[in-house]
């Protein structure tokens, strides 16, 4: 395997009293999708951050291709960043946005004009060159921003919250757009996001972050079967977290438990009651309770538009799961 | 509704009179024929004439203007500094001191500052044998207290200028210092332009500091202005009042457009 694009070594930051970032390592490949997934506070932004070079650490490095770029300023970093907030020039057009960074470069103003066109082509927004940021609707400055930033062509473009700021359908669109663009320009994307989702559905691998920590690397896939510890577990998507024997602990995914009205023959059967059904449309959720008073959340696919076979609230029925739906947990 | 309505309109009427019908009362007389400033003989321009072709009162407001154009724009540089510094430097030593010295200013009694102004520039003349008292130390004077208003309208606005801004043009590769020219000047300029023209018109109007650190040479508008009232008013006056409540209306409606258009 060749060289990873970025190497965190030992990082840390802390903010007075708070940690952020405890004394993160973390590889990143070369035309990766990375995402960095946590809930508020984790310090996902914060390393994000560091490796633009907006903070410095407090012990740690930063390698970016090879090279030690921890003491050194934003504007000598070959890495670009979409911010959060998009932060437009609001008293540039939009091809001057995009062309800034590249004016800073001194590249020659034929070039400029050439690549700003190419890139604003890139996120389909070639013909809104001469408006204002004030002038676009939230997806294209979206788009504008994503163009800025991909015009210099960075060794490294950093994603913060990329999606939040858009409504839920423009979000499921832009997901795909920007997969599709990773892909076809070949870079590597670091993403920070609070949202599972979006992780799992765009990233190539992930690390879940946790109190400053990375709690986990892995593909999206691993991270969900086989999450590293209860709070992983917890964190990405539902989990039933069972104990088992020496002091160890099972999680078990809802859909991997079966429903039926008689016994099942599965290598675990236990019976219980319904006492919620929360219907999702695509599948249903039911919280059953167990005999010995835990509850325990079993998911059903509705294969059928009508509602025969379906369970009702109050209805004692039978769990079962297969000897290796679960996935065994240390911590 | 309507009766209630009826009285919130007439008491702004009343307010309205009580603030601009003596600057009416000013304009109006102004075109008056008669020699007395308060009693209308009938319409005419002559004392506009007069005021014109008056030089010791041009003199006076040629170096007025000149005074406050050229501390307006001292004081709008170092401000914008100040300014900057107030804003963006969160952890230096002395900071609050700083800041509260940037204020000072603001709150000091004129004759105070006037009375040290002197004190400093007598002392200087004394061992450096300047500067002469009059355009340079009337300037100085007015910079010094120029600066206290743009600072703080500076770092007012630099309060909630979205930083982010500033990081994408450094994440774009902008030098600290480019970023400054290229993103924060421009979208505070308007800023800036505001506390220009507020300085330019608090320079323009200074008399008790003024009349501490001029010269014998040196006679601004309002000093002469000052001294003509006390030798008895001829109704020139009110036509001076009116063309300097025109340059102030003037100043104050680019003001308030420069300010509007900041987004």
């Amino acid at each position: 395997m060749s060289e990873p694009i970025v190497r965190i070594e030992g990082l840390a930051k802390r903010y007075g009293p708070v940690v952020a970032v405890d004394e993160v390592d973390l590889e990143i490949e070369r035309g990766e999708l990375f995402a960095l997934l946590g809930g508020s506070g984790c310090g996902k932004t914060t390393l994000l951050r560091m490796l633009a070079g907006f903070e410095t650490p407090d012990a740690g490095r930063v390698l970016i291709d090879g090279q030690d770029m921890t003491g050194v300023p934003p504007h000598l970093r070959p890495v670009n960043m979409m911010f959060q907030s998009y932060a437009l020039f609001p008293h540039m057009t939009v091809a001057d946005n995009v062309g800034y960074g590249l004016r800073r470069e001194g590249v020659a103003r034929a070039e400029t004009d050439r690549r700003v066109v190419e890139a604003l082509e890139q996120v389909r927004l070639a013909d809104l060159a001469r408006r204002r940021p004030s002038q676009l609707s939230g997806g294209q400055r979206q788009r504008v921003a994503l163009a800025r930033a991909l015009v210099k062509r960075p060794k490294l473009l950093l994603l913060d919250e990329p999606l939040a700021a858009l409504d839920r359908k423009l979000r499921e669109g832009t997901r795909f757009e920007l997969v599709r663009l990773q892909e076809e320009l070949g870079l590597t994307f670091v993403m920070v996001t609070h949202d599972q989702d979006e992780a799992m559905s765009m990233a190539s691998r992930m690390a879940v972050m946790d109190a400053g920590r990375i709690v986990q690397v892995g593909s999206p896939h691993e991270v969900y079967e086989r999450p590293a510890s209860r709070f992983v577990a917890d964190f990405i998507g539902i989990a039933n977290i069972l104990p088992a024997a020496e002091g160890r602990w099972l999680a078990l995914r809802p859909e991997k438990i079966v429903l039926s009205t008689a016994r099942p023959d599965t290598a675990h059967a236990v019976a219980g009651q319904i006492i919620d059904i929360a219907y999702e449309g695509g599948r249903s959720l039911h919280r059953v309770a167990l005999d010995d008073g835990s509850v325990m959340m079993v998911a059903t696919a509705n294969i059928a538009r009508t509602p025969d076979g379906s369970f009702r609230r109050g209805e004692t029925i039978w769990l079962g799961w297969a000897a290796d739906a679960g996935h065994p947990l240390d911590t | 509704m309507i009766g209630r309505a009826r009285f919130a309109f007439t008491m702004l009427g009343f307010g309205y009179a009580f603030l601009y019908l003596p600057l009416a009362l000013v304009m109006f007389y102004s075109f008056n024929e008669s020699r007395m400033v308060t009693v209308w003989g009938g319409f005419s321009t002559k004392w506009w004439s007069a005021l014109f072709a008056n030089e010791a009162m041009l003199r006076a407001a040629w170096l007025s203007l000149r005074i406050a154009a050229v501390s307006a724009t001292l004081a709008a540089v170092i401000g914008l500094a100040a300014g900057y510094a107030l804003a963006r430097a969160r952890n230096f030593p002395g900071r609050s001191l700083f800041g509260s010295l940037v204020i000072a200013p603001m709150v000091m009694p004129e004759v105070v500052m006037g009375i040290s102004m002197l004190l400093l520039f007598v002392g200087s003349e004394r061992l450096f044998g300047g500067p002469d008292r009059g355009f340079l130390t009337i300037t100085l004077a007015h910079v010094t207290f120029s600066i206290s208003f743009v600072a703080i309208i500076v770092q007012a606005r630099l309060a909630d200028f979205d930083r982010s801004l500033e990081e994408a043009a450094m994440d774009l590769g902008a030098t600290p210092w480019v970023t400054f020219r290229t993103v924060t000047l421009p979208l505070i300029a308007p800023t800036v332009g505001s506390g220009w023209l507020l300085a330019f018109t608090l320079s323009l109007d200074d008399l008790i500091l003024t009349q501490f650190v001029a010269g014998a040479q040196s006679q601004t508008l309002p000093m002469r202005v000052y001294s003509s009232v006390r030798l008895g008013v001829d109704p020139q006056i009110n036509v001076l009042a009116t063309v300097v409540v025109m340059v102030a209306a003037c100043a104050l409606v680019l003001s308030g457009w420069l300010t509007r258009r900041k987004a």
